[in-house]
């Protein structure tokens, strides 16, 4: 039954929740979920209880290191663990406008890292212009997340590795596993062959070689309902099985916890895995990863400039509490001074070694 | 009542064996923790011969338990499924080995 099931997940997930009308394109009826049963009868805790056993509670900002850029939910590929329900068939695409609110922020926030995501953030008609005008403010560290498949989808992101170069971008990439089988379940069929084929393009202008001031990083989703192990064993793993059946080459390996929303969940609902999930979760609650949550050091923006704790806030349409709520108004202090808010979601921050979108974080 | 001997919530329940004789529940899961360690063997490699024993022991929350844990690790199902037949080789050989027995009876019985 399970497997019928999975079947029609399979099936759906060609198109977002959004164009299927699924209840859970609904952000209120996610959250009543993660506020639900489970919580509500005591039978595990609250993660703002479970935060406030250590005086954690409420969860502030410390000094803003990363601001974390979604430039659109449109995407070529439609993975089945996308917390962002991204896909082919949503429209919601930054405007340059609302870009050049962001350089303006970016020109004069103390931030080190700027991290561009989507989405494929590729297939934002003004993505170029804003990587060659971002790149200009002398920002440390700045990150395109990139789905790899993309740079093969059309002749006219062939060049995205030269592109890439030019801009000194540092490359963070999807790969859910080392072996095909994997890989294609989550991501859709073809999807390994063509990451390999994009890693390797990645890899022949100077991408994640050894010695190479071009960063390659690969980011590790589980591919199921359960957590990442250790993100250095995995690593290992993953460096020794790409050399040596494909002679791939990448830096850091960053594994990520697939978060209780959006598709994810509605995989984990359908699966029957949803309690156990949230189980395994809160099981895992590790106090000392709550230091060093992303939402603490990183602002979200999205599409339309609306800021948010994280991306998975934004996600759930949980805008920052906070005056200025939108990039046209961006304060530092004011902003600094928030609380950040959280959900039973946030477990997934915290479980293990924790989880950002820079990998483990205890 | 449970109307089965076995519920698969109650995997997430095993700390609870503490709660009526905590210091042999304890030592019991220090021990364990202690040998699931990277040591001589991987932490990886103790997962796979875990899996492996599972299945020879019949145990549904072990079997549970390490095929979440492998597939945590990144195991594969290709690696799991020869870790599960190694152990049924070994059960198997088991139950034949016996065979000589019954031969050896066999013969000093028959004339």
């Amino acid at each position: 039954m399970t497997q019928s099931i999975l079947t029609d997940i399979k099936k759906a997930a060609k198109k977002s929740l959004k164009a299927r009308e699924d209840a859970l394109a609904n952000t209120q009826k996610q959250l009543e979920i993660l506020n639900g049963d489970l919580f509500v009868d005591g039978e595990l805790p609250y993660f703002k209880d479970k935060i406030a056993e250590t005086g954690q509670f409420p969860l502030k900002p410390k000094k803003l290191e990363i601001l974390q850029i979604n430039v659109g939910y449109m995407c070529n590929q439609v993975c089945g663990h996308c917390h962002v329900d991204a896909g082919p068939d949503r429209k919601e695409i930054m405007t340059r406008e609302t870009m050049e609110q962001c350089l303006e922020v970016i020109r004069n926030t103390g931030a080190h890292t700027l991290d561009l995501t989507g989405g494929a953030p590729e297939m934002n008609p003004d993505f170029r212009w804003f990587v060659e005008e971002a790149s200009k403010a002398g920002i440390q560290d700045f990150i395109v997340r990139s789905n790899l498949t993309i740079i093969l989808a059309n002749k006219k992101y062939h060049d995205l590795p030269e592109f890439f170069k030019k801009h000194n971008v540092h490359v963070v990439s999807s790969m859910p596993h080392y072996t095909r089988g994997k890989t294609d379940k989550q991501r859709g069929d073809g999807v390994f062959d063509k990451s390999i084929k994009a890693l390797q393009m990645l890899n022949k202008v100077g991408y994640g070689m050894p010695d190479s001031n071009l960063r390659l990083d690969l980011v590790y989703n589980p591919s199921g309902a359960f957590l990442p192990a250790d993100q250095a064993a995995m690593e290992h793993d993953f460096k020794k099985a790409l050399k040596e059946d494909f002679d791939i080459d990448f830096h850091n390996l960053f594994a990520i916890t697939n978060l209780p929303i959006s598709r994810f969940l509605d995989y984990l609902i359908a699966s029957d895995n949803y309690e156990d999930y949230m189980y395994s979760l809160v099981e895992a609650y590790n106090p000392a990863a709550v230091e060093n949550v992303m939402c603490t050091n990183t602002i979200s923006v999205s599409w339309d400039g609306w800021l948010y704790d994280c991306d998975f806030n934004q996600m759930l349409d949980l805008k920052v509490a906070s005056k200025v709520k939108h990039i046209k108004d961006y304060n530092d202090d004011v902003l600094n001074d928030r609380d950040i808010i959280i959900s039973q979601h946030c477990y997934g921050c915290t479980a293990g070694a924790g989880s950002s979108c820079q990998g483990s974080v205890a | 009542m449970a109307k089965s001997y076995y519920d698969p919530a109650d995997l997430r329940k095993f700390g609870k064996i503490t709660e009526w004789s905590e210091e042999l529940g304890n030592k019991f899961f220090d021990y364990y923790g202690k040998v699931f360690e990277e040591g001589a063997l991987s932490a990886r490699e103790k997962s796979l011969i875990a899996l492996a024993v599972s299945h020879v022991v019949k145990c549904p929350y072990c079997i549970d338990a390490y095929t979440k844990d492998g597939l945590q690790r990144g195991i594969t199902k290709e690696e799991m499924m020869e870790a599960v037949h190694a152990g049924a080789a070994i059960e198997s050989g088991a139950t034949l080995v016996h065979g000589l027995q019954m031969m050896n009876k066999y013969d000093k019985l028959s004339m």
